[in-house]
């Protein structure tokens, strides 16, 4: 049985519960969200918390996402600690202002439950979502379940809020197979996630807007200012990284759980064959890896659990010498064949000595990453490894396009 | 690790199935894991969930194929190709059914539970929403868990007097299903 550590609470909770629960114990200043499935019971779950008192806060129920995001965007750049949450059309239909946020560097904190994009209406897990707001100058990170959505949450202030970093964070998890997924679930105490958190407060305060005084806030840049604030905002993502992976440890120390920051390694040691993955295909790809592993073959999971920036340096280092790495995407890179996240991996091939790459792409549209596609997917790139014709891409669910257009 | 596969329709409950019983795992020092898949959510439309009980962390975050155990809580889909696809040998079932006995056979089926347990709820909460009776009588049916747990954990998803009334209801499933060996 899991130890209970710091006082915590053993439940039996859904992932998107987890998300409310872990806001709750940032002790936000205001939440502002539109429901939207299959994130709709963060803010059922956040509207129960402030309806009892347990969450002390300003609950501002806006018209829609678009008023979500501005009103936290505000409440960020008066000084205030927020949280909001969506998915999908959600996400969308936010987008002007998720860029604006960036911009004015707004600690903003949200959760993101990945659902296919508008395009092809699908009420279906999938990550477009989040490659179709990559670019957004937010840091993006990816929880695999409902343990590491709570605990994502609490890294992500300590990540957006920290003086070095001054971004907002969005916690990306699968909708479906995470946000409606119960499972166990270690709460913190109040105290500890106080401790915890307590070293933003020791830190210089950030710039405000107060009204009355004269000064301004992201908004307008003319050429050279605008050139200063995009580098010094490209500087900032760089900074997170290492960021990410200090938070890490001092989440260890405070209560237990250590995930490896940027990424977390699973039976890499001495893996030749290599799957990379993100989300709650981990636990899937996992599980298949110890069915592999008890045949003798040596093959290794790389979580990624930071998406942007990028972990280029953990990655390279991980992979650097495997003899081939397949690389599983729930989402497309419209333009390119290979998923998104292959196609960055891609860019650092010439740096990973030698190791061969390979794209599956799967899991789409609730598509199913089923255990026996996992192994699919690992005998594969096996055949890599061995020397064999294996495709640069193949669609893991849908056979048809493997055929050759 | 026992999988089990609960099909029904939204409004029965289903999903509420396959959290308390994932709850009750919990509350036993043991590892309970359960989704459900839908597409829109509607009444009446079909769901279905998945539930992985066990001794370890469940790590798997995909639907079920070869379940242990299946849990039909809308008795239209009692015969429906799609609620045994996979059943594994030793195959148990759980039947929401009106009618006491079945002569439902499936080659890996050994054991039938058939309870009416939208009587029961009609009876204790006034609504035809089976799923508490139907999380009581999974404990006696499988055996995979007391009934103590179970009733326990509504206490998460239930208050006041709906929470004492459904506990009746799970303790009434567990009392009343009617097991068949086949």
């Amino acid at each position: 049985m899991t130890t209970p550590r710091n006082d915590s609470q053993i439940k039996v909770i859904t992932g998107n519960a987890a998300a409310a629960i872990g806001a709750k114990l940032a002790r936000p200043d205001v939440v502002a969200a539109y429901p939207i499935t299959p994130q709709t019971e963060v803010i059922e779950q956040l509207s129960l918390f402030h309806a009892t008192g347990e969450l002390d806060c300003e609950l501002i129920t806006v018209e829609g996402e678009n008023s979500a995001m501005n009103s936290v965007m505000a409440a960020s750049l008066a000084g205030g600690r927020v949280f909001t949450a969506s998915s999908s059309w959600g996400l969308v239909f936010m987008y002007d202002a998720v860029l604006a946020v960036a911009g004015a560097r707004a600690p903003v904190v949200m959760v993101n439950v990945n659902r296919e994009t508008p395009g092809i209406i699908a009420v279906s897990c999938g990550q477009q979502d989040m490659i179709s707001t990559r670019d957004s100058g937010w840091i993006f990170t990816i929880a695999e379940n409902c343990q590491e959505v709570l605990d994502q949450v609490l890294m992500a202030y300590r990540l957006a809020e920290d003086y070095d970093i001054q971004l907002p964070v969005m916690v990306h998890y699968d909708g479906f197979y995470v946000s409606y997924l119960s499972e166990v679930v270690d709460i913190p105490s109040q105290e500890s996630v106080d401790q915890f958190l307590s070293i933003l407060k020791t830190q210089p305060e950030r710039t405000k807007l107060v009204p009355g005084q004269k000064l301004g806030c992201g908004s307008h840049g003319i050429l050279g200012g605008y050139l200063e604030l995009r580098h010094k905002h490209v500087s900032a993502m760089e900074r997170s990284k290492a960021k990410f992976d200090q938070i890490d440890q001092e989440f260890m120390d405070q209560f237990g759980r250590s995930y490896g920051g940027q990424v977390e390694e699973y039976c890499m040691e001495d893996a030749e064959v290599v799957l990379v993955g993100s989300g709650s295909m981990c636990g899937t790809i996992k599980s298949v890896i110890d069915e592999k592993r008890e045949a003798g073959i040596k093959v290794g999971l790389l979580k990624l659990r930071m998406y942007r920036p990028f972990p280029s340096e953990r990655i390279i280092e991980s992979l650097k010498g495997r003899k081939a790495v397949g690389v599983v995407d729930r989402s497309l890179n419209f333009g390119f064949k290979g998923g998104p996240i292959y196609t960055e991996i891609k860019a650092f091939e010439t740096q990973m000595g030698g190791a061969k790459l390979v794209s599956f792409i799967d899991g789409i549209a609730n598509t199913d990453i089923t255990k026996a596609n996992v192994a699919n997917m690992i005998d594969m790139t096996c055949d890599l490894a061995a020397g064999k014709d294996v495709p640069e891409v193949t669609w893991v669910s849908y056979p048809e396009a493997n055929e050759g257009v | 690790m026992s999988e089990v596969r609960f099909h029904g329709r939204g409004g029965q409950g289903v999903v509420t199935t396959s959290k308390i019983l994932a709850n009750a795992f919990g509350r036993i020092g043991q590892f309970g894991a359960s989704f459900p898949m839908f597409g829109f959510e509607r009444r009446g439309a079909p769901v279905t969930a998945f539930g992985r009980f066990s001794d370890k962390p469940v790590r798997e975050k995909t639907q079920i194929y070869n379940p242990d155990v299946i849990v039909v809580l809308d008795p239209s889909q009692k015969s429906s190709e799609a609620v045994f696809n996979g059943l594994l040998p030793g195959g148990m079932m759980l039947l929401n059914d009106s009618e006491p006995t079945t002569d439902i056979s499936h080659d890996n089926l050994v054991k039938i539970g058939v309870i009416d347990a939208n009587k029961i709820a009609l009876e204790e909460i006034g609504l035809p929403i089976p799923n508490t009776v139907i999380a009581g009588a999974f404990a006696k049916l499988t055996g995979m868990i007391d009934i103590g747990p179970v009733t326990q954990a509504l206490d998460d998803y239930f208050q006041g007097s709906k929470l004492s009334a459904n506990m009746v209801c799970a303790k009434r499933g567990f009392d009343e299903v009617n097991i068949i060996d086949l």
